[in-house]
């Protein structure tokens, strides 16, 4: 059984069509990225989801029930973390923890003591006085703390520092391995990368591409970087190589990953000094379905700093 | 390293940027600061047509000026009395609440302008681009003072207008301008003691009463001389900005030499304020903020529990507001026969305002109520929307997210704001009722009476409560300007509708023309069964359009 199941999903608000037959499958116990660029109908869909919105036609089910239905009955299963976080004022964080959580179904005591403690968050201040930040916390920390079956996480990291990112994704891990599922929505390729099991990219409201990272990476390509001890001649002519470029005894190109032995033997000939290459990241698949512009533009920076970032 | 400049720590530096700040504020308030404004004007000017309409003869005003400074407890709503020519009875009866308003205009101004941009990290945007130190303050007073002074001159050209004498109009501007400012300086000073803004408004709002209460204690317990026409008053009234634009006593005295006091107060405690930016990071109070539980009581976590969290303040405020003019109304109602006089034209004023009868003091419970009864509905207004606070601000959609109902978390709302008009209902007529009965004599059966009288009009005032839900319901991103709209016209169909010279027809429209002159009319029950279930339905209603709409953000 599939926790998320949407399918030709359509959302309009006036003129914009925010989504435009949108179709996401998150199975069951899956973390599971969601990916696009701002305005893209990352968080329309999570609305939908919740039940806040009520889509124009499409097909939604969400663990199993109609989100706009059941959604009192679903939301006792699931917690929600909003990108932006809006707290009462005059609440304390442990007070708006409380009040999130119970008015859930209540929380486990022993792992909100203990998120807390993570998160370094103070639950006696105004929540006035909170960062954007700490506030993402509140709500991390209410969501966490809950026994639920379904995680809805919309951009759950901005504001964070890399410490709590990695307190964050250390959580994200715990749940999952307690087989729980998650949605998480996110601009911060490394995090997707470092958690989730598959990914779904949008783009204008569409689904571009969905699968596991390993199938999506077959979808794009190895860059190489070769020194030989004689100039590289004839790459250009193996299948599935671009780009090719040869300055003196120093190669760089790009392989499709189903050409990665031929290129090999080719380059073999030439007798190889050094070699880098560099598995394709989300980052790339993330920036081939954003405007030929933002990609090339990608590119050129990928190039320059792929010498530092080989493995 | 040795080189390193240290930026302009003196003169202009600090206050670079105020014009450009100058002119953002007055953008910002394009709107506001013109209603203010002009709603003043407008009620100086409804006022002077009332006063020279009731009391066209200087016999009248004379009469007047000599009952109201008899009675103590008119010289605490209205302020004292200074002679009485046109002018000066109208002086005795709008000086001290302009000022009041005044006041509270430059209150929120300032706060709004200095800790709010603060709270809000706005003022962090700004002072991060080539702006002073000071220049945020500076720019919040210099538009405080400015509109102050636009109001005392919008004021003079209607009263010059009205035939009134030339520097009497003009002392009477600027003693209302003079107390403005005193309470621009007033909050210029709480805004940099605390770090919220709503609690520098409340402590301005509090010095704000605690100056009308200082004059009300000095105006009562002073003595009348002049043949009953002067009122001398005691000493607590100097101690008071509001008691200062009293003391100026336009169209009497003219005493232009008391407005050295606000300007002196100002001065000095706008030089404390802006002595305390410079010792004090952006965005901290000299007072911090106090931490609070770690944990929420056992009650929060529930619809009910968290909805009145957010409706308790409101509720205590209005409690607050209510039980004071209910007393005050109420210890007055015995001196109503005099203190109306024998004029004509009041009875048959009261007579419009609701009462129909012969008898005053119920014809004069009678319209008292039926005012408060539309400021309950104000409250019931101001509460309900703060359902739509809720959704707009993003909070709702994290409520709605756990396991609350969108029914049961609106019903939670639109039940506590039905109790909260029940109990305020309640709290008018008894007190209303304890004050007449304790001048009076006879307690419990005023008590009864009146409270039984002040219940009355709950059900006009569900429906008000029950249009604020609907219009949420239906029309989210218009609802409070519409809630506001329909509780206007309420009031111009309503208690101003006889003056305005309405139809009948029209004026039922409105659910408050549909309550009897309660205590001085029989009570049938038809019309209230009619106004609750019309409130019912409409409750329902707004339940389901709720339930069938999507959330909107701003």
């Amino acid at each position: 059984m599939a926790a998320i199941s949407v399918h030709d999903l359509v959302k309009t608000f006036g003129p914009t069509r925010a989504l435009d037959g949108l179709d996401l499958e998150v199975g069951t116990g899956e973390v599971h990225g969601f990916l696009g660029p701002n305005g893209s109908g990352k968080s329309t869909t999570i609305r939908v989801l919740l039940g806040l919105l009520r889509a124009d036609s499409g097909e939604a089910r969400l663990l199993d029930g109609d989100p706009w239905r059941d959604a009192v009955k679903l939301h006792q299963r699931l917690a929600y973390v909003p990108g932006d976080v809006n707290l009462w004022p005059n609440l304390t964080g442990g007070e708006a923890i409380d009040l999130l959580a119970g008015l859930r179904g209540g929380l486990d005591e022993s792992r909100r003591a203990q998120l807390l403690e993570r998160f370094e968050l103070d639950p006696t201040k105004k929540a006035r006085t909170y960062s954007k930040g700490n506030r993402q916390k509140v709500a991390l920390v209410a969501a966490f703390a809950s026994d639920v079956e379904l995680y809805v996480l919309d951009e759950p990291t901005s504001g964070l520092d890399p410490l709590m990112e990695s307190v964050f994704q250390d959580c994200v891990e715990e749940m999952s391995d307690a087989g729980k599922t998650v949605l998480l929505s996110s601009h911060i390729l490394a995090e997707v990368e470092a958690l989730c099991d598959r990914v779904s990219i949008i783009r204008e409201g569409r689904t571009v591409e969905t699968g596991t990272l390993a199938e999506l990476r077959h979808l794009t390509r190895t860059s190489i970087i070769a020194e030989t001890q004689r100039p590289v001649t004839g790459l250009e002519a193996v299948q599935g190589v671009h780009d090719v470029r040869v300055d003196g005894l120093r190669t760089w190109c790009e392989v499709d990953t189903s050409a990665i032995d031929a290129v090999m033997r080719h380059l073999l000939s030439f007798r190889i000094t050094s070699l880098t290459s560099t598995p394709p990241t989300l980052e790339e698949l993330f920036l081939r379905h954003y405007g030929d512009e933002l990609a090339r533009e990608g590119e050129n920076h990928r190039r320059a700093e792929s010498g530092t970032r080989a493995r | 390293m040795s080189t390193v400049t240290a930026p302009e720590s003196s003169g202009r530096g600090r206050y670079a940027g105020t014009a450009r700040l100058v002119r953002f504020a007055l953008r910002r308030d394009r709107i506001q600061l013109p209603v203010w404004l002009l709603a003043l004007t407008a009620l100086q000017a409804f006022s002077a047509a009332s006063v020279f309409g009731l009391y066209p003869t200087e016999a009248d005003l004379r009469s007047f000026a000599v009952a109201t400074a008899a009675s103590p407890v008119a010289l605490a709503t209205n302020g004292i009395v200074s002679g009485y020519s046109a002018g000066a009875v109208l002086a005795s009866q709008i000086v001290m609440p302009l000022s009041l308003a005044a006041g509270l205009m430059s209150t929120l101004l300032v706060v709004r302008h200095t800790r709010q941009n603060e709270e809000t990290g706005r003022a962090e945007l700004v002072e991060a681009a080539v702006v002073g130190r000071k220049a945020l303050l500076t720019a919040a007073l210099v538009v405080a003072v400015g509109g102050n002074v636009v109001l005392g001159l919008l004021n003079v050209v209607v009263l010059i207008a009205l035939g009134l004498p030339l520097d009497g109009s003009v002392a009477l501007g600027a003693a209302v301008a003079g107390a403005g400012i005193a309470f621009a300086a007033i909050a210029a000073l709480t805004a940099q003691v605390t770090d919220s803004a709503r609690t520098a408004n409340g402590l301005a709002g509090a010095a704000l009463g605690v100056a009308f209460g200082l004059r009300a204690v000095g105006d009562m317990t002073g003595t009348v001389t002049d043949a009953g026409t002067r009122v001398v008053t005691g000493w607590p009234t100097w101690v008071s900005p509001i008691g200062w634009a009293e003391q100026v006593r336009p169209y009497d005295d003219n005493a232009w030499w008391v407005l050295a006091l606000p300007a002196a107060f100002a001065l000095v405690l706008g030089s404390v304020a802006f002595a305390l930016t410079e010792h004090r990071d952006l965005g901290s109070g000299l007072v911090p903020t106090r931490p609070g539980p770690a944990r929420a009581s056992r009650s929060l976590p529930t619809a009910v529990g968290s909805a009145w969290r957010m409706q308790r303040m409101i509720l205590f405020w209005w409690a607050f507001g209510v039980a004071v003019l209910a007393a005050t109304y109420g210890a007055i109602g015995d001196q109503i026969d005099d203190f109306l006089g024998s004029g004509e034209q009041v009875s048959d004023m009261m007579e419009q305002l609701g009462g129909g009868t012969t008898d005053m003091v119920d014809a004069y419970f009678a319209a008292i109520f039926g005012v408060m009864a539309i400021a309950v509905a104000g409250y019931a207004v101001q509460a309900l929307l703060r359902m739509r606070g809720e959704e707009s601000a993003g909070r709702l959609e994290s409520v709605l997210a756990t396991a609350v109902s969108r029914p049961r978390w609106m019903l939670a709302h639109v039940g506590l704001v039905t109790a909260g008009i029940v109990a305020l209902q309640l709290l008018t007529g008894a007190v209303a009722g304890l004050a007449f009965g304790l001048v009076t004599g006879g307690v419990p059966e005023q008590v009864v009476r009146l409270t039984g009288a002040a219940l009355v009009f709950v059900p006009a005032i569900l429906v008000v409560a029950a249009a604020v839900a609907l219009l949420f319901g239906a029309f989210p991103a218009w609802s409070a300007g519409l809630s506001w709209g329909f509780l206007a016209l309420c009031l111009a169909l309503g208690p101003l509708g006889g003056l305005l010279g309405l139809s009948a027809t029209v004026r039922d429209l409105s659910p408050f023309a549909h309550i009897p002159a309660v205590p001085a009319a029989q009570v049938t029950a038809t019309p209230l069964v009619w106004l609750v279930v019309i409130a019912v339905v409409v409750d329902a209603a707004a339940v389901v359009l709720f339930r069938r709409r999507d959330l909107t953000t701003s």
